[in-house]
């Protein structure tokens, strides 16, 4: 927690490819303790699939992944979880069908008694799932109400608050705003802002909002048809060269001209 | 920090939202409409047949859900956790028959043949179950491939040890007493003669319950069958699970075939088709979902309970028993579509 800078995970030259189409090719990142990693880029960029390597959901191909220096080539995301490192997907994986509390808990699941009357501890569950919920701002009346019938930005709460809860070291975050309300999405900027700074917590964090992370990114890079355009510290980028590379660079530019023909805007305004 | 001096004001509030009364509760359980299908059917052979209303009677029809309603309850399982089962109807016999031919014909001991035909039983569930998540098809082909396959070998492999289509009486060997004391044997409760196959049914349902419900196994079988790229995501074993509800329901399968063996001394090779059927309509109207992710081991044995009723009930009130078939079909098809307008409401966001 004190050494800001000591490095969790580590990839270099990651590869992943889906039959013949290369969904990611020589990634090298690095995640420290303390630290929010920005992955930015465009639909199909190939971010999903670099954090689901990372989350131990898909196993790469190429190059090597490593966690505290040890080479890591995860079966199963059990396996990251058990190291501390959980996700949001953006499916955001859970059940519908199961409620607010089971899916909250799904997978680590906490227990009492012993032998073959070893089961759920449901109050433990129930409490915790509700405090972390709330946590995050929202308020969900009946934690036993299936999570298929939250609207969509209460669903995405649910599973940040999940990760949240058992991201001990490393927490990635796909589009976790992307749902949100204005309330929330500061919520869980800020909650991004003190797992990092506070508790040294590494943090991953994909959006498709520059605004979104320069206010908490400590490092950004950006993914282009599965490679790394940008990959550089807060110190050497403004906002606007962040959004100038988002936008796909010089092609902003021209999209710029051709839709305002030649109003004097800027990117930066649009905040 | 804002949002926690709200939290506390909405707890309040939300304490009070929580109190849900309990037949609110109830009308959201997956087997609430099974319970008002057995009322609805008790009452009619009740009011039809004069001789169901006997508490012998009453013994009858449970014996007849508990041959159905154990498998059942495995199937449930199984359904929960997003499969199917076709193959275990002719499961049960090949149970039997490996018992009944290993034993006679092999070792010349009993205990040896049940013990043979378990791991039969649960190398078939693993096998369905390995299939499945080698092949990535769907369980209804995989299962139906090994129904068709085991309906063959049973006939032929009783034709070729036995030189018939049954098999021999096992009540004379060794062990046979104990063996149906275990599997088959009766006793009497207010004057009436009851099947130790109920006591079982009704053990297996109660556990497979409080395993569902409370247990991580039963919250992973719900996942896996509701949603299983989720499931994965959050690390539970997705492939394990299944193959290990398949080999439950060779479990169950192995117990009623053994049930069978010593209750009719002797096996019919042929026998068995149909009934696996019966186990998914017992769960179905018990309330679980065709596609998974929901239902109730307690609801296959209330949908049990009410083919249970049907079978007998068509036999006391008299009539031709081919309605049994008819019957069956009507209420699958009622309880299906009572119970997906009760999922509905179940799953609204109203309180
Ligand atoms: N299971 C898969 N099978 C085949 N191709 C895939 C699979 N998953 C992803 N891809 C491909 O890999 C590439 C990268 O996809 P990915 O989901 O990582 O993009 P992304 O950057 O997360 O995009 P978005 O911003 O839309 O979420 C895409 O071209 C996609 O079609
Ligand atoms: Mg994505």
């Amino acid at each position: 927690m004190t050494s800001t800078n000591t490095p969790i995970i580590q990839l270099s030259n990651v590869g992943k490819s889906y039959g013949n189409i290369s969904a990611l090719r020589d990634v090298s990142l690095t995640v420290r303790q303390g630290e929010v990693t920005c992955i930015l880029g465009d639909n199909g960029a190939g971010k999903s699939t670099l954090i689901s390597i990372i989350a131990g959901l898909i196993s790469h191909d190429q190059g090597t992944y490593a966690v505290d220096g040890a080479p890591m080539h995860f079966t199963s995301p059990r396996q990251a979880l058990d190291l501390g490192i959980s996700a949001v997907y953006q499916t955001l994986a859970l059940v519908p069908l199961l409620s607010v509390w089971r899916n909250f808990y799904l997978g680590s699941e906490i227990r009492k008694g012993s032998g073959i009357f070893k089961r759920l501890d449901v109050k433990t569950m129930q409490q915790t799932a509700e405090r972390e919920v709330e946590r995050m701002g929202i308020n969900i009346p009946d934690l036993e109400q299936p999570v298929g019938t939250l609207s969509g930005g209460q669903r995405q709460v649910v599973a940040i608050a999940r990760a949240v809860h058992f991201g001990a070291r490393v927490l990635i975050l796909d589009e976790p705003t992307a749902a949100l309300g204005v309330t929330q999405s500061g919520l869980v900027l800020r909650y991004i802002a003190t797992a990092a700074r506070e508790q040294g917590i590494g943090v991953i964090f994909i959006t498709h909002n520059p605004h979104h992370a320069y206010m908490v990114g400590d490092h950004f890079m950006v993914l282009s048809r599965g490679e790394v355009e940008l990959d550089t510290p807060r110190a050497d980028l403004s906002l606007e060269d962040l959004m100038f590379h988002m936008a796909g660079g010089a092609g902003l530019n021209a999209l710029q001209h051709e839709l305002h023909r030649g109003e004097p805007t800027t990117a930066g305004q649009a905040a | 920090m804002n949002a926690i001096t709200e939290s506390v004001e909405t707890r309040v509030k939300r304490r009070q939202l929580q109190q849900t009364p309990l037949w609110k509760r109830i009308l959201k359980r997956p087997e609430v409409g099974a319970l008002g299908g057995v009322i609805l059917v008790f009452a009619f052979f009740y009011v039809m047949a004069p001789p169901f209303r006997q508490l012998s009677a009453l013994s009858t029809v449970l014996y007849q859900a508990s041959i159905l309603g154990i498998p059942a309850v495995a199937v449930a399982l199984l359904m929960i956790g997003g499969e199917f089962d076709l193959s275990a109807g002719v499961a049960v016999v090949s149970s039997s028959l490996a018992a009944s031919m290993f034993a006679t014909e092999v070792t010349g001991n009993l205990w040896t043949g049940i013990l043979l035909a378990l791991v039969l039983s649960l190398a078939i569930g693993a096998l369905n179950g390995y299939l499945l998540v080698r092949t990535k098809l769907h369980s209804f082909l995989v299962t139906l491939s090994t129904f068709l396959m085991l309906q063959g070998l049973n006939i032929a492999i009783t034709k070729l040890v036995t030189g018939n289509v049954a098999t021999e009486d096992i009540s004379g060997m060794v062990g046979f007493d104990l063996g149906q004391r275990i599997f088959a044997s009766n006793f009497h409760l207010f004057g009436t003669t009851v099947s130790i196959a109920i006591v079982y049914w009704l053990i297996f349902a109660v556990i497979a319950t409080w395993v569902l419900l409370r247990t991580r196994m039963g919250n992973w079988i719900f996942a896996v069958g509701g949603q299983g790229d989720s499931a994965r995501a959050v690390g539970i074993p997705v492939k394990r699970v299944k193959i290990g509800l398949f080999m439950v329901v060779g479990f169950s399968c192995w117990f009623t075939g053994m049930h069978m063996l010593f209750a009719y001394d002797t096996v019919q090779s042929g026998a068995g088709i149909g009934n696996e059927l019966l186990y998914i309509a017992s769960a179905v109207v018990g309330g679980c979902l065709l596609t998974g992710g929901y239902g109730s081991a307690a609801g296959s044995a209330l949908g049990a309970f009410i083919f249970g009723m049907t079978t007998e009930g068509v036999i006391y009130a008299d009539w031709d028993p081919d309605w049994f078939m008819f019957f069956v079909g009507a209420m699958l098809l009622l309880a299906t579509v009572f119970n997906g307008w009760l999922r509905i409401r179940a799953l609204s966001r109203s309180k």
